[in-house]
Order: C-alpha cells, then structure tokens, then sequence
C-alpha cells in the first residue's frame, strides 16, 4: 500500500513540481496517472520507491516512511522502470542486464537462470539475449528495462510510459501481463499519455496539473469526461469520441470498449433495418 | 520530382548478423506526407538514418543499393550537408540536445548554415511559437521534462526550414493534446509550404489522418505501400499486427456484421461518427 500525505516537493533549481498532493493505491490496484507535460507525474512517483523524498509531507510505503528505509531496501518490492530506457541500461549484453539486479538481491544461480529465460521469453527477447542491449531498437531497449524488473518479482510495479515505441502486439502483451499480475494481487501503477492503452486497461485514473491531482476515479468516468480530460492535456479516445459526438442520437455517452461499442450500435441499427 | 528514392537499399550496422533493412525501393515525391509504420524492431529507424546520411556517414557497417534526397547521392555528400536540407527529428531527444539554452540548441542549425542574425531571430521565434516553447527559451534543454525535449527537437529542425522533415516518434514523451498541436503544425507545413514529411509512428490512431500515403515495413522489408485508407483495411495489414485506429477498426467490424456503411473507410472519429449518422438518417 502507498499512502502519499500532503507532500511538496521542490528541485533544487527551485521548480514546485508537487503542491499539495494526498492520495492511497491499495495493495493490488492498477492505477494510471496521466496529465500534461511537466505536470509533475514522474516526480510523484519517484517518491514511490524513495528515488525523491518530499520536501514537506510524508510517503508511506507499506507502512514505512520513504525517508527511513534506502532506496534499495524499497526496491526489493517496488520495481520502477524509468521513461527512457537509456537512463537505466548498462550492461553489455541483455541477458546480465536482466540478471544484474538478482545476482544484487542474492539470488541463487539456478533461480536467477530461470527467471532470466522466464523475463526473455515473456517479453519477447529470447533472440537477444547475447545481444548488446545497445544494438537494439528504442522498443526493444524499453522492454529489456521493464523484463530486468519484472525478473525480481516486485509486489509493486511503477511504469514510467511502458507503451512509448511499443506497436499493437507489444502493448497488447503488456496488457494481458499486467492482467495476470492483478490476479496476483500485485499494484500496478503506470504513468502514461496513451489514452487508447488505458481505455483498454480501464484501470482507476488519476488525473494531474501543476502538481497536483485535479481528478481521480474509474477509467470510464474520466475517459468520457471532455472537460477534465481537456484539463489534463489529455483527449478522449476514439470511441468515446465517436459516442460523444452522436450523444445528440440518443446513444450513451460512457463508452470506450470496442465490443461494448459495436454491440451497442448493432442494437441500434438493426432495430431500424433498410 | 521524386524527393527520396532508394533502390535495393539494403544496410547492415557493423557487428550485425543480417541486415536490419533489405531491398528497400521507395520513392517519396515532393509534397507528399508518408506514414512509415510496422512492429518495433522492423527497421523503421535505420530507413530514417539513411535518410539524412547518418547511414552511412555516421554509422558504419555495410550498405548496398542506392539513394538519393534531394537528387543528391547521401553516401557521396556529408551529413552537414544533407542536413540543410533534411531535417531528421530522433526518437529519443537526449541524442539530439546539448546547448546551454532552448534558444541557443533551436538556433545551432541556422548558426552553422551562416544565416545572417536578424533572420535567425525571427525563425528561431517562429519555431520556438509553433512548438509552444517560446516562454521556456532561457531554459537549459536538461531542466525541461522529455516532452518539452520533444519539442525542442521539433522547433530545432522546424528553424532550419528544410525541404523534407523526418521525424521518428516525434511525440512519443507528448501528453495527446500537445502531441495533437504537433502534428497540426507539421501537417499545415506540409500543406501550406509543401515540405514533404516522413513520420514514423505507431499510434495511427493519432496521425493516420494526415497521411496520404502509408508504407508498412516488417522484419526489415516493404510490406505495404499505398493510399492509407486502403492499405489499413488489408489483409497484410492486420496479419503483421499494426495498430489502426479504433475508428477504423469499429468500420471494419460493423461492416463484418452486415451493416451497411459507406465505402469511404473513416482514419478518425470525426469520420466514422459523420458515417454512423448517415447509417442511422438512412434507416429511418
């Protein structure tokens, strides 16, 4: 569990990133945070695993207050995958990238073995696991970065914009693994502008501007709601759009499922057949 | 007159074990505005770095076949000076920032290229306004966050005025609503001044209506290449796993079902929703 409490934060430079943020992710939520540029959302969240403390306020992380534990000891459960792939790799080839954080927690050889062929093989990598992560695509690079977290079997996750430079079959595989990790109860927290991947996701939203938290609850509400989204930088997506601009038809407005949406219009349409 | 052509590019990064593109043959006429999408790792980014000579100036490894830009051959003319005329928009814009101030990395191009300084204010202006940067320009590059990175990379290459814009996931660190102004600003340059643009891109949700034309690249090949609306709806197209825009997609399944729809496939909301009101005035 994450509890945030009145927290501040300000950069060295004297940039207010935070004003007054309070909010709590339950063990086992999948929340999005979205909100425009500089909006302060990759700040918040660097205080999920310690990597910042506020300046005024507290974080608590399963009870324990950031500034108490190292930012190793927070890490051992909260997993964070940064936004740029390059701010985190380093090692010359895949497979001790992936293994660099086990071989650091004491894992024993044979366990870490496995655990680098299970994180290759989920996020599609096996081919490169010689390879110099360096040599890879921008995608590729930012899934060699989410599987040498994924391998420690963290009980919080932290995604910093998993989707950037992934195509459909990726995120598609993203999804369903962030699925499987909500039947584990693990809490999933992403950062992300990709309104398409969340309207698929429909996990609880939270909603920033500068530095603050301007709108929080279920995906759908938010995601058909043009005037907080508008706040955020955000847009709707494509098929609370479409909805949205045929509201005037009698259609509901609350849709962003495509199969909600092609059932809805059959009805629709078949009622009035040519 | 064709602005990029390749014949039978086929290139190869130095230590690579098979090529990372191969046989590409593609013309680009001038004007045009060319989607260039396909599965990560496909080569999308290694076609964009021939494009402004990267390959094979700055990159070694093996190239085979021809290309020219600007009806200039890139491997006999050095990267400066292709880049007066192809500005290249990278991925990642760490890789493409390091002065001291916004203004200062906007205005680096035009400094090298000797344009006289009244010019370059007024450009570096213009720039800096389209992107939305302008109240940030004493900023140093590192202090703003990647989206504003982002656009600082834009209005660098957008300054330069050049004759072709290539930009690789432009918006890719832009909250949507940024990232939608972006893409009007490339896409009014592209109309209004005729500066041809190559954007590489996954979420065609967001640009596929730009585009009059979209190339589909797989495991380093041309899967596809033609008018958008009729490329996205086929068979090739959904085999290999792109992305297409929801609208798009909902069309297609309705269509599945037997409803009536017109021909002209919608790339937006705008379009399917316009569509649907048609289906629903015709079925009263």
């Amino acid at each position: 569990m994450i509890e945030v409490q009145d927290v501040y934060f300000t950069y060295p430079n004297g940039v207010e990133a935070l004003k007054g943020i309070s909010l709590t992710v339950k063990k086992g939520e999948f929340v999005a945070i979205m909100g425009q540029n500089g909006a302060g959302k990759t700040t918040l969240v660097k205080h999920f695993n310690g990597l910042l403390k506020p300046s005024k306020g507290r974080v608590l992380v399963d009870g324990t207050e950031t500034t108490k534990v190292s930012v190793a000891t927070l890490a051992r459960n909260v997993g964070f995958v940064f936004q740029n792939p390059d701010h985190q790799l380093f090692s010359e080839t895949v497979e001790q990238e992936i293994s660099f954080a086990l071989k650091n927690f004491g894992f024993k050889e044979n366990v870490i073995e496995k655990r680098v062929t299970w994180a290759l093989n989920l996020l599609g990598l096996t081919q490169y696991e010689k390879t110099s992560p360096f040599m890879l695509s921008g995608g590729e690079r930012k899934r060699v970065a989410l599987a040498s977290i994924l391998a420690w079997d963290p009980t919080t996750l932290i995604l910093d914009e998993p989707t950037i430079g992934q195509d459909h079959q990726q995120k598609e595989k993203l999804r369903q693994f962030i699925l499987q990790m909500q039947t584990q109860e693990k809490t999933i927290i992403i950062v992300t502008h990709d309104v398409e991947f969340v309207a698929e996701c429909n996990p609880r939203i939270m909603l920033m501007r500068d530095g603050k938290i301007v709108a929080d609850g279920e995906g759908k509400e938010i995601l058909t709601n043009p005037e907080v989204l508008s706040e955020a930088s955000i847009v709707l997506p494509q098929i609370a759009e479409i909805f949205m601009q045929l509201s005037d038809t009698g259609l509901p407005r609350n849709v962003i499922d495509i199969y909600k949406a092609r059932e809805i219009l059959l009805k629709t349409l078949e009622k009035n057949p040519k | 007159m064709a602005v990029i052509e390749t014949k039978n590019l086929t290139y190869t990064y130095p230590g690579g074990t098979k090529p990372s593109i191969t046989d590409i043959s593609i013309k680009i006429e001038k004007g045009e505005f060319v989607l260039i999408t396909g599965p990560s790792g496909c080569g999308k980014t290694t076609l964009c770095r021939c494009f402004n000579g990267l390959i094979p100036h700055f990159y070694q490894g093996e190239l085979k076949g021809e290309i020219s830009v600007v009806e200039l051959k890139v491997t006999e003319h050095p990267t400066y000076e292709m880049a007066a005329h192809v500005g290249l928009v990278f991925q990642n814009p760490e890789n493409q920032l390091f002065a001291l101030s916004v203004e200062k990395d906007v205005a680096f191009g035009l400094e090298n290229l000797g344009v006289s300084r009244e010019e370059m204010r007024k450009r570096v202006d213009v720039a800096l306004n389209l992107t939305g940067m302008y109240d940030l320009r004493e900023r140093s590059p590192y202090e703003v966050s990647g989206g504003q990175q982002q656009r600082v990379a834009i209005a660098a290459v957008l300054a330069m005025q050049p004759e072709v814009i290539v930009l690789d996931e432009p918006t890719s660190f832009l909250d949507p609503l940024s990232a939608r102004k972006i893409f009007e600003v490339i896409y009014e340059l592209n109309k209004k001044l005729g500066i041809t643009v190559v954007l590489v891109e996954h979420r065609l949700d967001l640009t596929a209506k730009y585009a009059d034309r979209i190339i589909i690249m797989d495991e380093g090949k041309v899967a596809a290449d033609g008018e958008t609306r009729k490329v996205l709806t086929t068979e090739e197209v959904r085999l290999i796993g792109v992305g297409i825009p929801k609208a798009t997609l909902l069309y297609q399944m309705l269509r599945k079902d037997g409803i009536k729809l017109d021909n002209a496939v919608p790339l937006s909301s705008d379009e399917m929703a316009n569509l649907l009101r048609e289906a629903f005035k015709t079925g009263d």
